[in-house]
C-alpha cells in the first residue's frame, strides 16, 4: 500500500513540476526473495539468406520460363510454373517485395539521401529486365505473381479496338511516371498502395482493394491482364526492352505458312499480321514515309515541352496529395481559427513533439521536388506520346505472322494455333528417323 | 537516314533496323544497369532492411493496431523488466480509475488481457505480455509511459511482419517513429537489451 501512496504522490509531483525522465521515476525493487528477473526475448527476423534465396529462386524461374517459352513451346509447362511462382512468390512470400514496387525503392535511394536500397531489392528490380533484354517478356508470362493470377482468369478474350488499346497503353506510362514522381517527392509508394492482388496474395481485409482486385479479375475473364496491359508500371519498362529484345517467343516453331490460324489465338491482341508488300512495306511511295516519319521525329520535342507545360499545371494538385502538405495547412487553419488541436491530425502532431520547422523543411523539399519534376513529369508523358505515335509512323517490316514484341507477354496460346508446330510435335512422337 | 537502303545486302550485313535493335538493347542494357547501380551505390546496404518503430518517439496513437496488414497487428507491446519498477499499483496494468487492484476485466487496461499479473513478493508484481494475445493497442504502454518507468514498449515482431514495401502503419504514424533497420538487429529495445537486438541508424 505505501507504493501506492508513493504513486499518488509522485503523479501530484509531476503534473506540479514538469517531467521527470520516464526511467528514474521508480528504481529497480531489491528483492528478498531469490527472484531471477527474466530477461526480454523477441524473435528474430528471418535471415538475410532468405532474401537472396528468393533472388535465385526467380532468376531461376525467369530462365526456366524463358527455356520452356522459347525451346520447349509447351504452354503446360508454361501454366504449371506460373502456377508455381503465384504459389511461392504470391501466396508463400506474400507479394513483397516484387519487381513493380521495387521501382519505388530504386528511385528512393536515387532520390533520398538517407534511404539505402538492399541488395536484395537492386537484383530483384534487375533481373526481370535484363532477362527481358535477352528473351522477351517471359517474366510476364507466370513468374510475376500478378500475372499468372490474372492469367489463371482468362475464358473468354475479346478483341479491343486498336484505338481504345493505343490510348489505354499510355496509362502503365503515366503510372510508372506518377509512381515515380510522388516517391522522389516522398507522398508514398503509390504502386504498393495500390497493388490489387497483395491483399489476396494476404487473405488481407481491406475491402476497397479487395474489390478493386474483384473488379480486374472479372474484367479479366474477357479482357485478358487487364493489370498487365493497361495499369502495370513495369510492365511498361519491359515493354520497352522487349522491343529490342536478343530473342524472343515465335508463333511458328519453323517458318510461317500465313495460314491464318494463329490470327484469333492470342488474348493479348499482340499477332502482327503480315505488312502489305512483299518487301514488308506498306506499299505508299518512299517519300511519302519518310515525310511522315520527319514530321513525327519533329513532334517529339513539341510534345516534350507542352507535356512539361501540362505537368507544371498538375503541380498544385500534385503538391496538395502530400500529406504533410495536408498536415500544414491544417495547423495553418487552425491557426488561424484559433480551434487548436480539432482534427486528429493536427492533435496527434502537437502530441508527437516534432517542431513545425521540422515539418516545413519537409514540405519545402516535397515542393522542391514536385516544381521540377511536375514538368519533367509532362514531358515524360510527351516522350511517351510522341514515341507511339513515332511507332505508328515507322512502316512495319514483318512478312509473316509474328508477336508485337512490346505487348507479347509470352503466355504461348499461340503455339498450338499454328499448323507447324503440329507437324514438330508429331515429328517429336515418331522420331525424324522413322520418317525416312 | 544516311545508311544503306535495306535489303540492299540483306545477308551479308545487318539490315538498319537490325543495327537500331542492337543499338537500342545496349543503350537499354547500360541504361538499366546504370540505374540500379546508381541506386545501391548511394547507400551500399548489402543487408536486407525491416521495419522498426521507435519507442523514444512513440506516442501510443493507436494506429499500430489498426493500420498493419495484417489482422492482429505484427506491433506487439514488449516489456524491458530491468527497466520496471514491479509496482504494485501499475500504471500500465490498471485503469486510472480502477475501483480494486485485482485481475478484475473492469480495472484492468488492456483490453484482451494480454497482460499477465504474478506476486513475486510483498508489495512487488511481476507483469508478462502475452504476444499471442496482444494487438499491440499501446493503451498499457502509455500507462507505463505517463506514470511509470516506461518498462512497456511497442516493437514490430519479426517473426510475424512481412516486411511490406511500404508499410502502412509507418505512413500513417503521426511520430514518424518508424524507421529501417538491418535485417541482423531489427529491434530498438529499451534497458539492458538496447544494443543487444538493436540498431540505431
Amino acid at each position: 500500500m505505501k507504493r501506492r501512496y508513493a504513486v499518488t504522490l509522485l503523479v501530484l509531483a509531476l503534473a506540479a513540476g514538469g517531467v521527470a525522465h520516464a526511467q528514474d521515476r521508480f528504481p529497480r525493487p531489491e528483492f528478498k526473495s531469490d527472484y531471477a528477473t527474466p530477461t526480454l526475448q523477441v524473435p528474430n527476423a528471418p535471415d538475410s539468406v532468405y532474401e537472396f534465396i528468393d533472388l535465385g529462386v526467380l532468376a531461376a524461374a525467369v530462365i526456366a520460363m524463358s527455356a520452356i517459352a522459347l525451346k520447349l513451346r509447351s504452354r503446360n509447362a508454361i501454366f504449371v510454373l506460373s502456377i508455381a511462382s503465384l504459389v511461392y512468390f504470391g501466396f508463400i512470400r506474400r507479394g513483397c517485395i516484387c519487381p513493380i514496387g521495387a521501382i519505388q525503392n530504386v528511385t528512393l535511394a536515387l532520390a533520398d539521401p538517407t534511404y539505402a536500397v538492399p541488395l536484395s531489392v537492386v537484383g530483384f528490380f534487375l533481373v526481370p529486365l535484363a532477362a527481358t533484354l535477352f528473351f522477351g517478356r517471359t517474366f510476364c508470362a507466370g513468374v510475376c505473381p500478378l500475372g499468372a493470377i490474372q492469367d489463371l482468369v482468362v475464358l473468354k478474350p475479346i478483341k479491343i479496338p486498336k484505338p481504345a488499346a493505343a490510348v489505354l497503353g499510355v496509362v502503365p506510362f503515366l503510372y510508372l511516371g506518377l509512381a515515380v514522381l510522388f516517391t522522389a517527392a516522398g507522398i508514398g509508394f503509390v504502386i504498393c498502395r495500390f497493388d490489387p492482388f497483395v491483399e489476396i496474395f494476404r487473405f488481407g481485409s481491406r475491402l476497397e482493394i479487395l474489390a478493386y482486385a474483384g473488379v480486374l479479375l472479372g474484367i479479366g475473364v474477357f479482357v485478358a491482364r487487364p493489370y498487365c496491359r493497361f495499369l502495370c508500371p513495369y510492365g511498361a519498362l519491359l515493354s520497352v526492352l522487349s522491343r529490342f529484345s536478343r530473342r524472343h517467343v515465335t508463333i511458328s516453331p519453323t517458318e510461317c505458312v500465313e495460314c491464318r490460324l494463329c490470327e484469333d489465338a492470342c488474348p493479348v491482341d499482340a499477332i502482327l499480321p503480315p505488312a502489305g508488300g512483299a518487301a514488308g512495306g506498306t506499299g505508299e511511295p518512299r517519300r511519302a514515309s519518310v515525310r511522315r516519319l520527319t514530321v513525327s521525329v519533329l513532334l517529339i520535342p513539341l510534345l516534350m515541352a507542352a507535356g512539361a507545360a501540362g505537368g507544371k499545371l498538375l503541380e498544385g494538385f500534385f503538391v496538395r496529395l502530400s500529406p504533410d502538405v495536408a498536415l500544414q495547412t491544417a495547423l495553418a487553419a487552425e491557426k488561424a481559427a484559433g480551434t487548436a488541436d480539432a482534427a486528429e491530425e493536427t492533435r496527434l502532431f502537437r502530441e508527437s513533439g516534432e517542431t513545425e520547422a521540422a515539418l516545413a523543411a519537409r514540405v519545402d523539399r516535397t515542393k522542391a521536388v514536385l516544381s521540377i519534376g511536375s514538368a519533367l513529369f509532362g514531358a515524360f508523358v510527351g516522350l511517351v506520346i510522341a514515341l507511339k505515335l513515332l511507332g505508328l509512323a515507322v512502316p512495319p517490316a514483318n512478312t509473316s505472322y509474328v508477336p508485337d514484341r512490346a505487348a507479347c507477354v509470352s503466355c504461348g496460346r499461340c503455339f498450338r494455333a499454328c499448323p507447324q508446330e503440329h507437324v514438330r510435335l508429331r515429328g517429336r512422337i515418331n522420331s525424324p528417323t522413322s520418317l525416312e | 537516314m544516311k545508311s544503306k537502303k535495306p535489303g540492299k545486302n540483306p545477308k551479308k550485313k545487318m539490315t538498319r533496323r537490325e543495327f537500331l535493335r542492337v543499338g537500342a538493347r545496349a543503350g537499354l542494357a547500360l541504361g538499366a544497369a546504370g540505374v540500379a547501380g546508381g541506386a545501391f551505390l548511394r547507400g551500399r546496404q548489402t543487408a536486407d532492411l525491416r521495419w522498426q518503430l521507435d519507442p523514444d518517439k512513440c506516442i501510443q496513437c493507436g494506429r499500430c493496431a489498426t493500420h498493419c496488414v495484417l489482422t492482429p497487428s505484427a506491433v506487439k507491446a514488449v516489456h524491458a523488466y530491468d527497466v520496471c519498477g514491479y509496482c504494485e499499483l501499475c500504471s500500465g496494468y490498471f485503469k486510472p480509475n480502477a475501483l480494486l487492484l485485482d485481475t478484475a476485466a473492469e480495472n484492468r487496461l488492456c483490453p484482451v488481457s494480454a497482460i499477465k499479473r504474478t506476486f513475486v513478493e510483498d508489495p512487488y508484481y511481476q507483469y508478462t505480455i502475452d504476444t499471442d494475445l496482444c494487438i499491440g493497442c499501446g493503451k498499457c504502454v502509455k500507462g507505463c509511459q505517463s506514470f511509470g518507468n516506461g518498462s512497456l514498449f511497442l516493437q514490430a515482431m519479426h517473426d510475424r511482419c512481412v516486411n511490406c514495401n511500404e508499410c502502412a502503419i509507418a505512413r500513417a504514424c503521426p511520430a514518424r517513429a518508424w524507421t529501417r533497420l538491418p535485417a541482423s538487429a531489427p529491434y530498438m529495445l529499451k534497458g539492458k537489451s538496447r544494443g543487444s537486438g538493436d540498431a540505431k541508424k
